[in-house]
């Protein structure tokens, strides 16, 4: 397994961890005890039969393990670089009380990789059933339900806002960990099912409600992509970004390689990021990677921090700088950016959320220069759709809610993924999909 | 990929186009915008439907920069990449009474689906179309249709009265009681024309222009101050209270990647000129 170096690495877009080789694959695999009762598939949001796929891999029958991932995962590529191992599937490894548990991430990826370069069939389409499903959304929740009804045998269509589908997979996870062409493919292959995809369909514009409650079941995966703003003094200042905005210039735009693709990005030469969560490692890298200088601000310590460890890291590698218990308070400039004014923060007694709560400390005002200044303080549930679903049952944050199986207290309209959730994984979102799946399936069985 | 059926230059560097596109056109409303992304490397960028017959919406765009001069460029027949629409909100049609409707430039391509819908509620609408001069002047046929009564102003006087839009809605304000007024044109010509009718309170509608990116409330590049709050157009939009805008920060945030532009256009023409030379 390789890390490319920082330096060689923060001039381009190209994927950061480049994964197993085929001798690595097979002695990682050769570790795995094949428990009894094993605690991994426990761990794991969509229940892949983790002990069987590694078998396979030690064996070196790599087609063969991917055939068993496939069984419960469409985007094991996907999820192989993105979920958050060391806190599911990893972190219940029996091997990781004594030594380091199985690298199941890095194994999941390596088969999808050879899957996708020896073009392992995908399964096929189960037996029409004749009836129509809706799907709003083409992130890791839609695309999912996608894949599940049409093994089903149901006829789906998805909708999707954007020019292509993937939703965050696609916009906002930037290619250094997530390249394009593997969202691509994998998503493609759940479309080859028979699925029908609607891109620039914005439900609830392009398609009204009434339209979509036509359908014999609607899936809701609409996600979390409204950016939250912190309502600083100077916010609306040119320079100033959603985290949203600056990686879906550059991911879904290409803005990186302006003037060749035609939508532009400020090229800060010294960046501020606001937040510590993935989305503002993305950010905070990707600007990186435009040639800033970057300072990333967060209220908490470092311990704090929400992003995955390894993603701290990998930031830290790239010459990005921390900045903890500090907190944006005005950003300065007449027209554009010039600075974003911070206070020192003091950690008091936990909170609710079981973290210690930052509180400004008096007096402490200093100026980070900046030309950019960019937001990820979170998302909250796209409203679009959902202010015009004025009956359905929502949460205080905007959220739908939805019980065990993606019911909404619409009759025949489900919900899964960050719709529901806030912002959380990938594999959530996926996970709570095939439950969703599941439970439509038996409601248009009866 | 979506098929433009007819292109036509209708004045002086401006230009009609007809995209098939039933999801669209089966459900826009006055008011509402489109985002259009020409091919794989193109941007996407905000234009209204102006119209809509059938399976087909009516986009109406002056040429300025690279991706206009590139829609500009497309031909009857050919495709373009991508269409999404119809987004905002649409215009708030009720029956008001009587209603002016003020266009500047390339502004007046939104007018006609807004004056049919204000007919159609009942309203006798009054028409206002200015242009620098009459060469870059549109739909004065279309609008004079339409509309009950239309006044025609250019900036140089070479055809209807010699002033601003301005100048004649004064006039009006001060003559008549007028119950609503849209005001659709460059920045600049709304913020001026809507101080007419602040004093008088009459209800006055904008249509607010900043960049956008997706279009559906998912990355704020679109946001506007209205009435101290912030405001996504593209969801909460795109047409606002006037009165209540902040245009000098829509006019400060629509010049955010100005150098950038040019590059584009000038890369543009460059390759237009020398695949003409090859020729
Ligand atoms: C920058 C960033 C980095 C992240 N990193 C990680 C990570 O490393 N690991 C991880 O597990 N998770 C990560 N996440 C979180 C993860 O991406 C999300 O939890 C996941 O994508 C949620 O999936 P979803 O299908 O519910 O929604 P989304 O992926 O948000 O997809 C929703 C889709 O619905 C479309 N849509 C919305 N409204 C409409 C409408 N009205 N009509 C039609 N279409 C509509 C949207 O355009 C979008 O394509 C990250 C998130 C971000 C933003
Ligand atoms: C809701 C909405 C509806 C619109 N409807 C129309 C329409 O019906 N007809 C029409 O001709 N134009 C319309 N516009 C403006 C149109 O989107 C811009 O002219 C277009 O984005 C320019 O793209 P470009 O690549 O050709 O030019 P660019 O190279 O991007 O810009 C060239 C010049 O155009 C101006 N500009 C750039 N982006 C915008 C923008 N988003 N809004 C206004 N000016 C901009 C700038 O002054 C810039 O110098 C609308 C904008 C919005 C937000
Ligand atoms: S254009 Fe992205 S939120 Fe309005």
């Amino acid at each position: 397994m390789a890390v490319r170096p920082a330096d060689e690495r923060v001039r381009d877009f190209s994927e950061v961890d480049t994964g197993f080789s085929r001798e690595e694959a097979i002695a990682e695999a050769e570790r795995c005890l094949q428990c009894k009762k094993p605690l991994c598939i426990d761990g794991c949001p969509v229940g892949i039969d983790i002990p069987a796929f590694i078998a396979l891999i030690a064996e070196g029958d790599i087609c063969a393990a991917a055939g068993i991932i496939q069984q419960s995962n469409m985007l094991p590529a996907i999820c192989g670089r993105v979920c958050p191992q060391e806190t599911q599937c990893e972190e219940r490894c029996i091997l990781g009380n004594k030594e380091s548990p199985v690298r199941i991430g890095q194994l999941e990826r390596y088969v999808a990789d050879f899957a996708r370069k020896e073009g392992v069939l995908p399964p096929e389409r189960g037996k029409n059933t004749g009836k129509q499903v809706a799907v709003v959304g083409s992130g890791p929740a839609g695309i999912t339900a996608a894949a599940e009804l049409a093994a089903a045998g149901h006829d789906v269509t998805i909708f999707e806002s954007l020019h292509k589908p993937g939703g965050v997979l696609t916009y906002g996870i930037p290619a250094f960990r997530l390249p394009k062409d593997i969202v691509d493919y994998e998503i493609n292959r759940v479309l080859s099912r028979g699925v029908r995809l609607l891109c620039n369909h914005v439900v609830g514009r392009s398609i009204t409600v009434q339209e979509l409650l036509a359908y014999d079941a609607v899936l809701l995966g609409t996600g979390a992509g409204l950016p939250y703003f912190m309502n600083l003094p100077g916010e609306h200042l040119n320079g100033v970004y959603s985290a949203n905005e600056f990686l879906t210039r550059i991911n879904l735009m290409h803005a990186d390689r302006f003037p060749l693709y035609d939508t532009p990005v400020i090229r800060g030469s010294r960046v501020v990021v606001a937040g510590a969560g993935n989305v503002a490692m993305d950010a905070a890298r990707a600007a990186r990677r435009l040639g800033g200088r970057v300072t990333l601000v967060y209220r908490r310590r470092e311990k704090d921090m929400p992003a995955r460890a390894a993603e701290i890291a990998h930031a830290r590698e790239e010459g990005i700088t921390f900045v903890t218990c500090a907190n944006p308070v005005e950003i300065s400039g007449e027209t554009v950016v010039t600075g974003v004014s911070c206070v020192k923060m003091n950690m008091c007694e936990a909170d609710e959320s079981g973290r210690p709560s930052a509180v400004p400390i008096p007096d402490t005002q200093f100026v980070i220069d900046a030309d950019i200044f960019i937001q990820a303080i979170g998302q909250g549930p796209n409203p679009l759709l959902l202010s015009l679903f004025d009956s359905i049952s929502r949460g205080k944050a905007g959220n739908v809610i939805a019980d065990a199986d993606g019911k909404t207290s619409l009759p025949r309209v489900f919900a899964a993924g960050d719709v529901t959730t806030g912002s959380a994984t990938v594999i959530e979102a996926m996970g709570a999909a095939k439950k969703a799946a599941k439970a439509i399936c038996r409601m248009l069985q009866d | 990929m979506y098929t433009i059926t007819a292109s036509n230059e209708i004045a002086e560097n401006i230009f009609e186009i007809w995209v098939e596109a039933p999801h669209v056109a089966t459900h826009a409303q006055a008011g509402q915008f489109v985002i259009i992304r020409v091919d794989e490397t193109g941007e996407r960028i905000p234009l209204t439907i102006s119209a809509v017959t059938g399976d087909r919406v009516r986009i109406i765009f002056m040429a300025v920069g690279k991706t206009t001069h590139a829609l500009a460029g497309i031909q009857a027949g050919e495709d373009i990449a991508d269409i999404a629409g119809p987004l905002g909100k649409p215009s708030e049609i009720e029956k008001y009474g009587t209603c002016v409707l003020v266009g500047g430039g390339v502004g007046i391509a939104s007018l006609p689906f807004i004056a049919q819908s204000l007919k159609k509620a009942d309203n006798r609408v009054i028409g206002i179309i200015g242009a620098r001069s009459a060469n870059f002047l549109i739909l004065e046929d279309e609008m004079r249709s339409i509309c009950d009564e239309l006044c025609i102003t250019t900036d140089d006087g070479s055809k209807g009265f010699h002033g601003f839009a301005a100048d004649i809605l004064k006039e009006l304000n001060n003559t008549r009681k007028l119950d609503a007024v849209w005001i659709i044109g460059p920045t600049i010509m709304m913020k001026v024309t809507a101080e007419v009718t602040r004093e008088k309170k009459v209800q006055t509608f904008v249509s607010l222009n900043p960049i956008m990116v997706d279009g559906t409330g998912m990355c704020g590049s679109c946001r506007c101050r209205v009435g101290n709050e912030t405001k996504f157009a593209c969801v909460d939009g795109p047409e606002f209270d006037a009165h209540a805008v902040d245009f000098n920060l829509l006019m400060q945030r629509q010049r955010m990647y100005t150098e950038m532009e040019r590059i584009s256009l000038e890369r543009f023409h460059e390759y237009t000129c020398t695949s003409r030379e090859e020729q």
